[in-house]
């Protein structure tokens, strides 16, 4: 039976397991809504702005792991998801983006609401495919879906003129696909593990340094397993947090620019750093020439790109990060009979990092009377359950919590590291919650980026996601705000929004409830009631509005040149 | 250092400028490029000249390893390949410059394809350098317009590409 192509996609889509799309209609996906509007398979969440709607499909794919999946119209539709877009690609997370594109006779001509969507988002998908027959579409989805969830992950856009969502053919959909330059490589070579595990038995300061790559990678067990086999310490970027268990003694927390001292002074005193899933950004690295100087590097990661690009690595293992610690596992199990010696000789190691830590743990100024933020970031841990997903926007809050929320599972944080990206907190919360509609969802937010996608608590109300949105309102832009204090003399140039906003006003205005603490002693009380709301919250705390994010390596400083108060 | 790659891509829409774009993007430099099909369905072969250090290298073939159009990446720095170039150079050839340019040609074993009163158009191929040198010979004498190709490299020895 020949069906449109309209319906072919979305029979695509079926086949590929979504179960979630978030899309927003116009002219040239008319068609594609028109049989929407049958299909029960498919749960459609209309955003109220296409970035939103991408950002949410990301914040779904962070949260299940799976493919998300995002829908926008042609021209301004489409280009309303390049930050989006850029967001994943940044993060390497799976996504399918749909475009509507004008007809394909009309392509080139300059027609209403044609932009080359291809050619503008090429430096931030992982590939894209314009549909040009309507007998392609279900290989090209296929290969969609393919490319964006294996290998190194990301998004994969397909642009889909309208006279082929209205041509009509006969559809079957691939069970194979075979894509013949696109190879990904991921089983570890067996000699470098041998090699691997060796090495980590000679040293005598290793440091395990594990990236987004290992939550992409579901990887997070075996980065514990490989732990605490061999007692090592374990550092996570960011995008790392949930790969392993914060409340582990072997945790040092997240390193880098607000990291932990002991974290970052672990990396500069190491002789063996285990990079797993991480690519070296400036941001966890500091100034590279003195970049911890004394270590070896053993770096993993499914994309060979990343070995290499910014720091020398001794023994690059390019596999699937899983199936290479699992060997390595193995080959450390083979090995008992070095293990006790191995550990023994740890000890001064483990001693030093105890030290470090004892001497500058995270920490912060209480308050009796402003609320600290990093307070209410642990009494949100603390009030929230076990498995709550957390996302956040970009700024301080974010940093804070990074360092305070203590992340013990992985897929629970979701974050924009990359790109940092203001305005992804409240959508991805969103998308998260479209997904697991049971979990607790919270997103923690500043005063500055919740604005950027504030409509989307219209989307909240109407599809009953019941998402608890956090606002750390400091009243500044407070990243910036701070960079300005400690680097340009206080010159708070446009960081500064006096205007107060009524976020109990606004919720209700929406359909949604409002809370506010302006004290410490309120903080608990509107966390509790906030969690009691069935439907989506904002709680506001007004914070201590001059609170930095500390420890802090300057851009440019080496990593164990952190300011710990300033 | 200078490097020749050949990359062999999907005859695909939009790979050429998925291959530029990840040039620019990233600030590599490209020297040369030639794009044509080859004698396989549906595959195309590039052959790029770039400039750069060890490391950039390595990034440039890995980058390029990554794009999904691509299927293979030969890298010919260390001399394993023959490179050619083609060149169409217009050149002023009036009263004794005409023997002169006559002698440079069958010095370079160039040809003569386009004559005229006060010019000779020359067809030269050779390595690069060779190109380079013909170039530098008919400078003087006044070079109206040149076209170069581009290297075009082959592996040496009796396999092909893909064995
Ligand atoms: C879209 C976007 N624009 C600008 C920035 C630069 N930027 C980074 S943090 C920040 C301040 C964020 O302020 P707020 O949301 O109030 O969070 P706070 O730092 O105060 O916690 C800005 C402007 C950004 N990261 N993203
Ligand atoms: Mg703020």
């Amino acid at each position: 039976m020949k069906i449109s192509g309209a319906r072919i996609m979305l029979e695509c889509l079926k086949n590929e397991g979504v179960d979630t799309v978030f899309g927003y209609p116009g002219g040239t996906v008319i068609n594609l809504y028109d049989e929407l509007f049958n299909f029960k398979e498919i749960n459609h969440i209309m955003p109220r702005h296409e970035q939103a709607g991408t950002h949410a499909a990301d914040g779904y794919a962070r949260a299940t792991g799976r493919v998300g999946v995002a829908i926008a119209t042609s021209g301004p539709g489409a280009t309303n998801t390049i930050t989006g877009i850029a967001t994943a690609y940044m993060d390497s997370i799976p996504m399918v983006i749909i475009t509507g594109q004008v007809p394909t006779a009309l392509i080139g001509n300059d027609a209403f609401q044609e932009v080359d969507i291809i050619g503008i988002t090429r430096p931030c998908t992982k590939h894209s495919f314009l549909i040009r027959n309507v007998k392609d579409i279900a290989l090209i989805m296929k290969k969609a879906f393919y490319i964006a969830r294996s290998g190194r992950p990301g998004p994969v856009l397909v642009d889909f003129p309208k006279d082929i969502q209205m041509s009509q053919c006969e559809f079957h959909y691939p069970e194979t696909v075979e894509i013949r330059g696109y190879k990904p490589n991921l089983s570890g070579h067996p000699r470098q593990v041998e090699k691997a595990v060796a090495m980590i038995l000679d040293s005598h300061r290793p440091v395990m340094y594990v990236g987004g790559g290992a939550v992409l990678g579901d990887a997070a067990e075996s980065v514990t397993q490989l732990a605490r086999i061999l007692s090592l310490p374990v550092t996570t970027t960011l995008m790392g947090l949930g790969s392993f268990p914060e409340s582990d003694k072997l945790s040092l927390g997240m390193l880098g620019m607000h990291g932990a001292y002991c974290a970052n002074m672990a990396m500069s005193n190491s002789d063996l750093i285990i990079a797993i899933g991480a690519r070296f950004d400036d941001r966890v690295t500091g100034k590279l020439s003195t970049f911890a100087p004394h270590a070896k590097i053993i770096h993993i990661d499914v994309d060979p790109t990343s070995i290499k690009k910014n720091v020398r690595v001794d023994l690059p293992i390019v596999g699937d990060v899983k199936d290479v610690l699992i060997k390595m596992i193995k080959q450390a199990d083979n090995s008992n009979d070095k293990l006790a010696g191995f550990e023994a000789a740890l000890a001064p190691w483990h001693a030093d990092i105890t030290a470090w830590k004892e001497k500058h743990p995270l920490d912060y100024k209480r308050s009796s009377t402003i609320i600290k933020p990093q307070f209410v970031i642990q009494k949100l841990r603390e009030l929230s359950d076990d498995d709550a997903i957390i996302s956040t926007d970009v700024g301080q809050h974010q940093m804070w919590t990074a360092q305070f929320f203590k992340f013990n599972k992985p897929r629970t944080l979701l974050t924009s590291g990359g790109l940092g990206t203001m305005g992804y907190g409240l959508p991805a919360a969103m998308g998260a919650q479209a997904a697991f509609p049971n979990r607790q969802v919270i997103t923690i937010c500043g005063d500055g980026g919740v604005q950027m996608n504030i409509q989307e608590m219209a989307t909240l109300v109407q599809n009953r996601l019941p998402v608890k949105i956090v606002i750390l309102n400091n009243n500044y832009l407070g990243m910036v705000r701070q960079w300005q204090e400690l680097f340009f003399d206080k010159r708070y140039s446009s960081t500064c929004n006096e205007l107060p906003i009524d976020y109990i006003k606004l919720a209700d205005a929406y359909g949604a409830k409002g809370f506010l603490a302006s004290k410490p002693g309120d903080v608990e009380s509107v966390i509790k009631q906030g969690f009691k709301e069935k439907g989506p919250v904002i709680m506001e705390f007004k914070i201590a509005r001059e609170e930095k994010v500390l420890p802090m390596v300057p851009a440019g400083a080496a990593l164990n040149e952190m300011v710990l108060n300033a | 250092m200078q490097h020749t790659i050949s990359v062999i891509v999907e005859n695909d829409f939009g790979v050429l400028s998925r291959v530029a774009t990840l040039f620019s993007g990233r600030g590599f430099n490209i020297e040369s490029l030639s794009v044509a099909p080859t004698n396989e369905d549906g595959l195309s072969r590039m052959t790029i000249v770039t400039r750069g250090d060890e490391q950039i290298l390595e990034q440039i073939n890995k980058q390029l390893n990554k794009l999904i159009d691509v299927l293979k990446v030969l890298d010919f720095s260390d001399g394993s390949a023959v490179e050619r170039e083609l060149a169409l150079i217009k050149v002023s050839a009036e009263d004794d410059a005409r023997a002169e340019v006559l002698r440079i040609v069958d010095i370079f074993r160039a040809k003569i394809i386009d004559v005229t009163p006060k010019s000779y158009t020359i067809e030269a191929t050779g390595n690069p350098i060779k190109i380079d040198g013909i170039l530098e010979l008919l400078r003087p004498l006044g070079l109206k317009e040149v076209v170069r190709t581009g290297s075009v490299a082959i592996g040496r020895g009796a396999k092909g590409w893909n064995g």
